[in-house]
């Protein structure tokens, strides 16, 4: 029995590094400066993923800038506002089961509502948009879950000195959740990242170079989809395989990335929340 | 002035027939008492007797159970705490509280002390500086944190916290100081220093404290008040309520028989 368990982790173990290593090794060597730094030309053909990098980034902010006030927003109602228990158990259950669904079915719907219906057409925007909805619930999820961890005494201890509402979350209650924020952002970016499906029906294929708020309302291919588009339309599986390798890289940075955070995090607030203004 | 005057003059906070319920569970019962200025007034009973619930509707903390449902009148100052006029902050402002579990903000000594000024407005250094020395100073724990004001009040000893919780409390220059067994989480020596300060703050404060220590009550309280089952069973001077309690479930109360 013993020897049956020790072959499964061998070849699960096996996999996943003969993964890792056989893309490195197929992506690695067509990573050049001259790849990461300019747009790709068909005459001469010529292959550059900047405007894919750059894409990436303007999805990732746009993203984040529209998920983290409403994701964190949302808990901190469900959380601290939120009076009617039940209603706070639908919201959380229907949370938990749009989490589970196929993220094409978020694709087809970002597609036929911010595409057509809305009049964003294919671009950045609206895959940002598609891809808020997607990650709302699990930063809604972790943020309401670090909000749990601040004791009640706190909010009590500042009640009971006259605080209202808004100061006892301000100053005790937010402080000790940024925490949980902050790695619910930073999984999402992972999440992002990793995106493909969502973002071939609503951000689109394009190629080309912009800047920020020219990208938003432009169709563009983030890096997984390029790397679709150059394995399976163009046939450039070195450049696929660039980005594979690419993409692999960032989310091992990510995910240590939230690692540190958490660890950071608890040291902080192990010593004390930062200091209120006073003025001099 | 008769006596009758004397004694309302003295009356800091009045209730008549104030009931609390959670939800179907009526957690007080018709309770009337007159809490007279610059006394300790300690509230006895078994668990779940109801002093909590008093001490807690007396600064409207109440407010934040939401099954909590309230009935009947509390008057501070004359002044009728559930009326809309009250402002809840400006209550709590007056009427400050100690709780069971000494419980610090997670930041510096100095920023606990200040939060309360700054919730009310008081945003000038010196100002600051000045009332947190002083409210140390009254907590009788200056001495001992005079050099870790900028550490975080978390790394201070159980009974530090709890005192560092009573200047917190004063920094906001209250007129009432609600205690919920403010010893209770603490060792003997930590115990006998918050006695002492509760003794040396009935100078200037009214204090309610809520004990399940009768030796405590003894030690500190001038008036006693022994809640059963969400009823004031008796209120009187503490000397005769441990002396010579008139209903016959006080005395099997407070010489050990139940509890």
């Amino acid at each position: 029995m013993k020897t049956i368990m020790w072959i499964s982790a061998f070849i699960t173990c096996g996999l996943i590094i003969g993964i890792i290593v056989y893309v490195f090794a197929k992506g690695i060597p067509f990573i050049s400066w001259d790849l990461l730094s300019t747009s790709p030309t068909y005459i001469p053909p010529h292959i550059g993923i900047l405007p894919d990098i750059m894409n990436t980034i303007y999805i990732v902010i746009a993203s984040l800038v529209v998920m983290v006030p409403l994701g964190a927003g949302a808990a901190i109602y469900l959380e601290e506002y939120a009076t009617n228990q039940k209603v706070v158990a639908v919201i959380e259950y229907a949370a938990e089961t749009l989490s589970g669904i196929p993220s094409i079915i978020y694709g087809l719907v970002g597609m036929l509502f911010f595409c057509e219906f809305a009049g964003l057409r294919t671009s950045i925007l609206a895959g940002a948009l598609t891809l808020v909805i997607m990650n709302l619930p699990s930063i809604m999820r972790t943020t309401q879950e670090s909000l749990k961890t601040v004791p009640q005494s706190y909010r009590e201890g500042a009640f009971a000195l006259g605080a209202g509402k808004w100061r006892v979350i301000r100053t005790v209650v937010l402080p000790g959740c940024v925490d949980g924020i902050i790695t619910g952002c930073v999984l999402a970016t992972g999440r992002i990242l990793g995106e493909s499906a969502a973002l071939l029906f609503t951000a689109g294929f394009a190629h080309t170079l912009n800047s920020f708020f020219e990208g938003l309302m432009s169709p563009g291919a983030t890096l997984t989809v390029a790397l679709y588009v150059y394995a399976k339309e163009q046939g450039e599986f070195g450049a696929a395989f660039a980005i594979a390798a690419i993409l692999m890289i960032l989310t091992l940075g990510i995910n240590s990335l939230a690692m540190w955070l958490e660890r950071h995090f608890r040291k902080m607030r192990e010593q004390g929340y930062p200091q209120e203004k006073t003025k001099e | 002035m008769n006596a009758e005057d004397k004694q309302k003059s003295d009356t800091i906070i009045s209730t008549k027939d104030l009931n609390v319920w959670y939800d179907d569970f009526q957690a007080l019962i018709d309770v009337t008492m007159d809490i007279p200025e610059k006394s300790i007034t300690a509230l006895i009973g078994p668990s779940g007797c109801g002093k909590s619930t008093f001490l807690r509707t007396l600064n409207r903390m109440n407010d934040l159970i939401e099954s909590a449902k309230t009935t009947g009148s509390v008057l501070y100052r004359d002044q009728d705490i559930f009326h809309s006029s009250m402002e809840v902050s400006e209550l709590r402002r007056h009427i400050g509280m100690v709780f069971q579990k000494p419980n610090p903000f997670p930041m510096s000594v100095y920023d606990n002390v200040a939060y309360g000024p700054r919730t009310h407005g008081t945003k000038s250094r010196a100002k600051l500086d000045d009332i947190v020395e002083r409210s140390l100073r009254g907590a009788a724990i200056w001495d001992e944190v005079r050099d870790k004001l900028r550490q975080n009040a978390l790394g201070l000893s159980g009974g530090q916290q709890q005192r560092l919780c009573i200047a917190r409390a004063l920094a906001v220059q209250p007129d009432v100081l609600l205690m919920d067994e403010p010893t209770s989480a603490l060792d003997p020596i930590s115990t006998t220093k918050i006695e002492e300060l509760i003794l040396q703050l009935k100078e200037n404060y009214t204090i309610i404290i809520v004990t399940h220590n009768m030796q405590q009550a003894l030690r500190i309280s001038d008036g006693t008040a022994f809640f059963l089952l969400g009823d004031l069973v008796e209120y009187g001077s503490t000397d005769i309520i441990f002396s010579t309690p008139s209903d016959k479930r006080t005395e099997d109360y407070i010489t050990g028989r139940f509890g």
